[in-house]
């Protein structure tokens, strides 16, 4: 039997058509013919109906038919469906035979053509006698015929020839010779469809009758499909036939899952399949050959598997738990089951051969029926007919099966299977998948695919913490590197299986740590359980090769890729070591294998890699037999029991103020020597299952049980895989002696006090003092700092003041003094650095310290300067004008919490304005407490400008003041005012009085109004006097005049006051006619409004004076 | 037979009668988490808070049915049944569920419980027994 015995057979897979027959055409020597041909065969697209034609001659032999029979129970006792059937169908015997035929209506010799033609149909009928075959004769006309109706001749002689031929008139047809060729064709060919409803669904023998539709009638067809199922179970079944009708049920099963995908209702597939399923899989038959019927069904499985996934294909959407994967994978179990059976029926006595004669030869070598025994076919009987004949039948069928190479087949299927999960996001189911593959490979003795396969998924069951199944994929993972002799693997594997990952029972652990410990011995490990005899001879043979330790010998093993039986963690003891005491690193071990084992070295690297001398553990001897015990006992891990490894380095004083990591860390297992695994943690701790432990054990309420002196519980160690080293502990104290708040630009004083407490010299000790970096930038640029106190800073002073050497510590003061030009507080830092010398662990080493001290200074501004511009009358002024002299103000208002002594003052003016008398400081020696205000003024004038109005500069004015301190004597610091811009203003007339002080009832007052001409031109002036209730005068009362420029006219007017008290003056207004936006009010405000006018006194009274 | 299996992504609690075949069905359940993580994922966000806790019928094989229940806080519950076992209807499943949450739910509250450990409870292990005798 060949493999592909379960296979179906070709004609039932392939997509049924219609077999037509064409018969009269000439397709080699006539052009015309060759045409028709052509148009029939070319361009057979999808949407044209499914038939396959073929050219016959007209006396073509078909394949006679048998003679009627009367009844079907004549066939049971043969069999169900002979296996040249369907070609015969699909092939040889046609659904219809067209007959072309050359004739015109009004072709001249009508009558013998006609008979020419009948005869000819006769003989196609006769050859295809007893056949449900229809016939059609085409008549080929070189005319374009007439609509219809209208050609009489035409229809009266197709009737005629219709009579001759013994047809139906819908069984001719014309075919004009013209153009359309194509178009024709076409519509004879849609024509031929409606007779094929008729005629083509023959019906045929399958069981007692199935209509086999090869046409698009589905659901028709589906419908005889399926009454032929349910008959093909209805038959009898019995052990000799069973395979028959499993077959042919399968045949059918096949037809209608096909059509349902087809007509897209994958439903009716799947329920199909199910049912049919259920239906066959207890149809065990001969229980001798019982991998038959696993192969049947696993090829039942597969051939739906790859018609759903041909649906997909063609546009069918799957889901994931509908997916063509789930029938390739139990069409792999199957497959594996009925690896099993043949494994138990096939394993016969090494004397049993293939019997002969072969009962499976056939006299035609090949089966007539489908699912027959080839020993006694066409026996329908319940019991064999020999029973000798059929034992040799089946022990011939056991033979072949076990020369089948079931693994292949196995994983063939379940990689089809793997594909199919992988597009419908099954990764876990994958991967069972893959692990099956791989077990697959393992009993196909193909070590390496198995092992690749195994370990690919191995690391997914590991994050996924299935314990369970990752053991069982590591037994065999371990079983293939121990059959191929691969050390590191076996290694690894053993490793993970002796460890906490593994569900494995203790003895079966203890057997692997043995073998393990056999491998690091460079010995033969003991075959690992329930493996190939013959392989376990070649992995001896292996294994015994790599005693020699040719190859490599040293194996290092990435602890977080895995789950081994040693934890370790490494910790340093503090998150920060200071430099003048030892960095203490411990190291944690434990192990969970059953029995204790013994290491040669540990070791630590750390990012320096100078610090790894000092933290390695080793076995100095080098041979085993002196070992001393001490050792001995400090390198043997007892299962279950923490071990702590201390270590302890002195950090280098270049390391101050850097990180110092633990890189990995190393354990040895084996012999330097010889052979040695070297387990590496990375990080210096944690394998594949060690973030999720940690996670648990941090979570657990679960109160730590109290563990007996010297252990440790495993969970509560955390992790410190990285240290500081910091600088010594400075022994000094650094104080600062200061009056706070700072006043904006004086020279702040501060006084910096170190002092030691070192015991020994404290050298080269260093301050920096000043801003403190990292502040707003703008506080650098307004902050400075200097030592020396005498003169005040400027840009070139720092805001930093860096290592300001003090040599070596006399106790003592610095003060400092520190200029701060704009108000807010600022950060202060001194930073005191000095060397020392000290003793670690035997070792003097020099260290650096340093003090840090910080303070936040408030600056504020001194005092704050107001100055107006005012005029002879204290009037605000908001312009001034030439020539007309106004006053300065300053109104200085301390703002300092601390008294201020105001050293000097000055105006600086500018060259717009003159003093009028020599200005001198008013506030000079005065001394200003909080919020005490001094003033002072400065009488100006400005002289005239070029152009009319303008706004002039008025100058600076300089403040020298200093801090009254008793703490520190301070230096004397100018503040500079700039004084306000001011509107100046030309007048073209300008009037002032000269009148006495006071005035006295009844007596003559004489006024003098000046009428100054400041302009150029000649000036043409009204002037009125307004009468007033409190003088009488005399004057003129209106005058109209002319002012010369430059010239000055004087007014002379005699008040005589009537009334005592403040009076108001008779108002004088002054109109310039060349002038009029300068207004009588603008030129009164330089007259007097108001003049005291005293009682009428005795006589000697004249110490009253005005105001 | 029937199955019972409490799992975040790893196994908290497996308990199977009888207990031959114990790999396969490992296998058979971890697979399942496929369809599990599937149908979570395919309920929106915002449906999140009314998804129904019951996935049913995990996915078909030719020996057993596998069910499916998971927490709210996405702690998952299969279990497995013989394909053969008419007599449990959906209706019965889904109890079964409910009793195994509500047991689940009293582990949790204990404040000795670790919350991902495997589950170790008495109470939790009788509820699980009944329902298996109520079942086979």
């Amino acid at each position: 039997m060949s493999p592909a015995q379960w296979d179906l057979p070709p004609e039932l897979c392939c997509r049924p058509m219609a077999f037509v027959a064409l018969t009269g055409l000439d397709v080699v020597y006539n052009a015309i013919h060759r045409a028709i041909w052509d148009a029939f065969c070319a361009n057979r697209r999808a949407d044209r109906v499914p038939i396959s034609f073929k050219v016959l001659l007209g006396d073509h032999e078909y394949p006679k038919c048998r003679t009627k029979r009367t009844s079907y129970e004549w066939y049971i006792p043969k069999g169900i469906l002979k296996t040249g059937w369907m070609n015969k169908h699909l092939n040889l015997v046609p659904a219809l035979v067209v007959l072309f035929y050359e004739l015109d209506w009004d072709d001249p010799q009508w009558k013998e053509k006609q008979s020419e033609c009948a005869t000819k149909v006769e003989i196609v009928r006769t050859s295809l006698q007893g056949r449900n075959t229809k016939v059609a004769v085409v008549l080929i006309q070189k005319k374009t015929p007439l609509p219809p109706g209208e050609d009489l001749v035409a229809s009266e002689r197709a009737s005629a020839l219709c009579g001759a031929c013994d047809l139906s008139g819908k069984s001719l047809f014309v075919l004009p010779h013209t153009d359309h060729l194509v178009g024709y064709i076409i519509r004879l060919e849609s024509l031929d469809v409606e007779y094929l409803s008729f005629a083509v669904n023959r019906n045929f023998y399958i069981a007692e009758f199935i209509y086999k539709d090869p046409h698009t009638f589905h659901v028709l067809s589906c419908r005889y499909y399926r009454t032929a199922y349910s008959l093909v179970h209805e038959l009898r079944a019995h052990e000799t036939n069973m395979l028959e009708i499993k077959t042919m049920a399968g045949f059918i099963n096949y037809k209608i899952c096909r059509l349902c995908f087809q007509h897209n209702t994958p439903l009716d597939a799947i329920a199909q399949f199910r049912k049919h399923i259920d239906l066959c899989k207890k149809k065990i038959g001969s229980a001798e050959l019982a991998f038959e019927h696993t192969a049947w069904m696993s090829k039942q499985f597969q051939s739906f598997g790859d018609l759903f996934d041909e649906a997909i294909k063609l546009g069918l959407t799957a889901i994931q738990t509908q997916n063509p994967g789930f029938y390739y994978q139990q069409a792999a179990y199957y497959a594996q089951e009925r690896k099993q059976q043949a494994g138990q029926l096939c394993s016969h006595e090494p004397g049993v051969v293939y019997p002969a004669p072969d009962p499976l030869e056939t006299p035609s070598g090949a089966l007539d029926f489908y699912g027959q025994r080839p020993w006694r076919q066409g026996h329908q009987s319940i019991d064999p007919p020999d029973s000798e004949k059929e034992k040799q039948g089946i022990l011939a069928l056991q033979v072949k099966e076990r020369d089948v190479l079931h693994s292949e087949l196995v994983i063939a299927l379940l990689s089809n299977a793997v594909a199919q999960f992988k597009k419908y996001k099954c990764p876990r189911m994958k991967s069972h998948l893959m692990v099956q593959m791989g077990e697959e490979y393992y009993h196909a003795k193909d070590y390496t695919k198995a092992l690749k396969l195994l370990d690919y998924v191995m690391c997914d069951y590991r994050t996924e913490r299935w314990w369970s199944l990752l053991t069982s994929i590591l037994c065999t993972a371990l079983k293939c590197s121990y059959l191929m002799g691969q050390v590191k693997d076996y290694i690894t594997y053993s490793m993970e299986l002796m460890g906490r990952a593994s569900i494995l029972h203790e003895e079966q652990k203890s057997r692997i740590e043995k073998n393990l410990i056999k491998v690091l011995m460079n010995e033969v490990p003991q075959p690992e359980p329930d493996c190939d005899l013959t392989s376990v001879k070649t992995a001896q043979s292996l294994w015994s090769d790599r005693i020699s330790l040719a190859g490599n010998n040293e194996f290092t093993i990435e602890v977080q890729d895995y789950v081994p039986f040693v934890q370790c963690k490494a910790k340093f003891l503090y998150p920060s070591f200071h430099i003048d005491e030892p960095v203490q690193l411990h190291v944690y071990v434990r192990a969970d294998c059953p029995h204790p084992v013994r290491f040669s070295k540990l070791c630590v690297s750390l990012s320096n890699q100078e610090y790894n001398q000092y933290c390695l553990l080793e076995d100095t001897s080098k041979e085993k037999d002196i070992l001393e015990t001490s050792t001995q006992e400090n390198m043997c891990l007892v299962p279950g029991k923490t071990r702590k490894y201390c270590f302890k380095f002195v950090a280098k004083t270049e390391d101050v103020g850097k990180k110092i990591e633990i890189t990995s860390v190393g354990l040895m297992l084996g012999r330097e020597m010889g052979r040695y695994v070297y387990l590496n943690w990375r990080g210096g701790w944690g394998d594949a299952a060690s973030s999720h432990e940690t996670l648990q054990a941090s979570r657990s309420f679960k109160r730590r049980t109290r563990l007996p002196e010297q252990q440790l519980d495993w969970d509560t160690v955390t992790i410190q895989s990285s240290t500081m080293i910091i600088s010594r502990v400075p022994k000094i104290s650094v104080q600062l002696t200061h009056e706070p708040p700072a006043l904006t630009n004086e020279m702040y004083c501060m006084i910096v006090t170190i002092q030691s407490e070192e015991d020994t010299v404290a050298k080269d000790i260093k301050l920096t003092a000043g801003l403190k970096p990292g502040q707003d930038a703008s506080l650098t640029q307004s902050t400075q700092i200097t030592v020396n106190g005498s003169e005040v800073c400027d840009d070139s002073h720092p805001a930093l003041l860096p290592d300001i050497s003090l040599g070596d510590l006399q106790p003592g003061q610095k003060p400092l003094y520190i200029h701060c030009m704009s108000t807010g507080s600022r950060i202060l830092l001194f930073h005191v650095a000095y060397s020392v010398s000290a003793t670690v662990e035997g070792k003097d080493i020099n260290c650096k310290c340093h003090k840090d001290e910080t303070v936040t200074l408030e600056t504020v501004v001194p005092f704050e300067v107001a100055m107006k511009f005012v005029s002879s009358k204290f009037e605000h002024l908001e312009r001034v004008y030439v020539d007309i002299p106004f006053l300065l103000m300053m109104d200085i208002l301390s703002a300092s919490p601390w008294p201020i002594e105001l050293v000097n003052s000055e105006v600086q003016l500018a060259s717009s304005m003159t003093p009028i008398d020599q200005p001198q400081s008013q506030v000079e020696g005065v001394t200003l407490q909080t919020s005490e205000c001094a003033s002072e003024c400065f009488l100006l004038k400005c002289p005239p400008v070029q152009n009319g109005t303008s706004t002039v500069a008025s100058g600076h004015y300089f403040i020298s003041w200093k801090r009254k301190s008793a703490f520190a004597e301070t230096s004397v610091v100018r503040t500079i005012v700039i004084l306000p811009h001011v509107m100046l203003e030309n007048i073209p007339l300008y009037v002032h009085a000269e009148l006495p002080s006071f005035g006295r009832v009844r007596e003559s007052l004489p006024v003098r109004y000046h009428l100054e001409n400041r302009t150029g031109l000649v000036q043409d002036v009204e002037i009125g006097v307004e009468p007033s209730d409190a003088f009488m005068f005399s004057g003129l009362k209106q005058v109209r005049m002319r002012i010369l420029p430059g010239a000055e006219q004087e007014m002379l007017y005699n008040f005589y006051p009537l009334m005592a008290g403040y009076q108001v003056l008779p108002q004088l207004n002054v109109n310039l006619l060349r002038f009029p936006n300068i207004s009588s009010q603008l030129l009164r405000r330089f007259l007097p409004s108001r003049i005291f006018v005293k009682p009428q006194g005795r006589n000697g009274d004249t110490s009253i004076e005005a105001a | 037979f029937i199955r019972f299996v409490v799992l975040i992504n790893y196994p908290l609690y497996i308990r199977s009668v009888p207990t031959q075949g114990e790999l396969k069905f490992h296998y058979t359940v971890h697979t399942s988490l496929d369809v599990v993580e599937e149908k979570i994922s395919g309920v929106g966000k915002a449906l999140a808070d009314q998804r129904e806790l019951y996935l049913g019928l995990l996915y078909p094989t030719e020996d057993y049915k596998v069910y499916g229940y998971v927490t709210n806080s996405k702690v998952k519950f299969v279990i497995v049944v013989d394909s053969s076992n008419t007599s449990l209807r959906d209706n019965e499943i889904r109890s079964m569920f409910r009793k195994l949450h509500n047991s689940f739910t009293d582990v949790m509250c204990n404040p000795f419980y670790n919350p991902g450990d495997p589950i170790q409870s008495k109470a939790f292990d009788s509820i699980v027994s009944t329902m298996m005798v109520q079942a086979c």
